[in-house]
C-alpha cells in the first residue's frame, strides 16, 4: 500500500521514517504518471517492510513539489534518514527505476 | 478508420506497411522528410543492391513500392497522437484529413532528436528547460516562459502554453518563422547562452538577454520519442522500449527501426518493419 503524503504528514511519514521512503510526485493529468502508478504500487508490495512508498499529488501539495524543486513529473525521490538520496525524473521500467534509485 | 497508421516512410515503416497491406489490412503512411537515410550518400552494403545507391534514391524507391501496392502516403508532420479507444494521429493541416484514426500505430520515424547547442543548455534540462508542455507546463503557471522553435510543432506547443501563461516569448534561434504566432513577441536571433545556478534564470540571444522561469523546446519536427513520452510509453536513453512483438507498454502502439535503438542500419530497420508488421496483424486479430 502506498501512503498518501501531504504537507501535514510529510514530516512524520517521510522525514521521521525509520525506513527509506520512495516518494512519487504525480498528477492525474500526466499520462506518464498514470503509467508509472501501477509500478509504484508494485514496488510498495515488493519492498514491503524494507522501504516505505508514498505518493504526492502535486496539484494538491504544490508546496512540497516546490520545496523539492520538482519541475517535471513523474519525479521519484528516495529519502534516507530524512534526506533526498536519489532522484529520478521521467517514466522508467521498474528495474530501471530501482537501479537509478540505487535499490 | 485505418487498421494501422505508420508514422515514418523509411525502411522500417515502409516494410511494415508492405507486409500489412499484403495481409489485406488497411494501412496509411504519414511522413515528412527522409530522415537519416536521406542524408546517406552511398550505400553499398545492402543485399541485392551492389552498386552504390544514394539513401535518397533508395528511400524514393521504397515509397514508390508502397504506392504501387495502393498504400496512401500522406506528406505531413505529425503533431501528436491521442489514444482513447484507438488512436488519433493529429497532423499538420491538409494531410490525412487532418486527423487519422487507426486501431494501431507504428512509430518508425527514426531518430531526430535535436538538441540545442547553446552554452548552458545541457545542465538545465529538467531544471527549467523542458521538451513537453503538457508534461511540465503546470509548474510554470503565470510565469515568464520562453519557447524555442519556428514551425508547426512550436505553434502546437504555443497553443498548449497559452493556457498556462500570458507571458510567452518565442525564440526562433536564427530560423525563419513559418507560422503565425499572433501577438507574442518573437526574437529571431541565434541563442547565445542559457544561464542559471541550479534552475533556469535567463536566456540570451544576439539581440538581448531575457529573464525566464522556463524554456520549452519545440524545434523542428517532434520525434517518435517525443510522442512516446507524451503517451506514457517507456523510453530508455532516448530509445522507445518495445517487447519482442515490437509493442510498447501501450496496447496497440508499436515502434520499429532506429527509434527503438540497436543497429542503425537499413537491414535491421527492414527486419524490424517486417516483424512489426506481422506482430501488428496478430494484435489486430486478437482484438476481434
Amino acid at each position: 500500500m502506498e501512503v498518501k503524503i501531504t504537507n501535514d504528514n510529510f514530516k512524520k511519514e517521510v522525514l521521521e521514517s525509520e525506513l527509506p521512503v520512495i516518494v512519487d510526485f504525480w498528477a492525474a493529468w500526466c499520462r506518464p504518471c498514470m503509467m508509472l502508478g501501477p509500478i509504484i504500487k508494485e514496488l510498495s508490495e515488493d519492498l514491503e517492510g524494507k522501504v516505505k512508498v508514498g505518493k504526492v499529488n502535486v496539484d494538491e501539495e504544490g508546496y512540497l513539489a516546490q520545496q523539492f524543486r520538482v519541475f517535471s513529473i513523474p519525479t521519484v525521490i528516495l529519502f534516507k534518514e530524512g534526506k533526498p538520496a536519489a532522484q529520478v525524473v521521467g517514466l522508467l521500467r521498474k528495474e530501471d527505476l530501482l537501479k537509478r534509485l540505487g535499490l | 478508420m485505418y487498421d494501422v497508421i505508420v508514422v515514418g516512410g523509411g525502411p522500417a515503416g515502409v516494410s511494415a506497411a508492405i507486409y500489412l497491406k499484403r495481409l489485406k489490412l488497411s494501412v496509411g503512411i504519414v511522413m515528412k522528410g527522409m530522415g537519416s537515410l536521406g542524408k546517406t550518400g552511398h550505400i553499398e552494403n545492402y543485399y541485392g543492391v551492389p552498386g552504390p545507391v544514394s539513401g535518397a534514391d533508395l528511400f524514393q524507391k521504397g515509397l514508390d513500392q508502397a504506392r504501387a501496392l495502393g498504400i496512401p502516403i500522406y506528406q505531413g508532420e505529425v503533431l501528436g497522437i491521442d489514444n482513447f479507444d484507438g488512436f488519433a494521429v493529429k497532423t499538420t493541416e491538409g494531410t490525412c484529413e487532418t486527423t487519422c484514426i487507426a486501431k494501431a500505430v507504428l512509430l518508425a520515424t527514426g531518430v531526430n532528436k535535436i538538441n540545442l547547442r547553446v552554452k548552458g543548455f545541457d545542465g538545465l534540462v529538467g531544471h527549467g528547460i523542458s521538451y513537453c508542455v503538457i508534461c511540465d507546463g503546470f509548474f510554470y503557471r503565470d510565469k515568464k516562459i520562453g519557447l524555442v522553435g519556428s514551425g508547426d510543432f512550436m505553434k502546437d506547443e504555443l497553443e498548449n502554453l497559452a493556457n498556462i501563461s500570458k507571458d510567452i516569448t518565442i525564440f526562433t534561434n536564427g530560423e525563419k518563422l513559418t507560422v503565425d504566432t499572433g501577438t507574442y513577441p518573437v526574437d529571431s536571433g541565434k541563442l547565445t547562452e542559457i544561464g542559471g545556478i541550479d534552475h533556469l534564470e535567463y536566456v540570451a540571444t544576439e539581440n538581448g538577454k531575457y529573464p525566464l522561469d522556463a524554456l520549452f523546446v519545440a524545434v523542428g519536427t517532434p520525434s517518435a520519442t517525443d510522442f512516446a513520452v507524451r503517451m506514457g510509453a517507456f523510453t530508455d536513453h532516448n530509445n522507445i522500449v518495445v517487447d519482442e512483438n515490437y509493442m510498447t507498454n501501450i496496447p496497440g502502439l508499436f515502434a520499429a527501426g532506429d527509434c527503438i535503438g540497436g543497429l542503425l542500419q537499413i537491414a535491421k530497420a527492414v527486419d524490424d518493419g517486417a516483424k512489426a508488421g506481422l506482430a501488428i496483424n496478430k494484435y489486430l486479430k486478437s482484438l476481434k
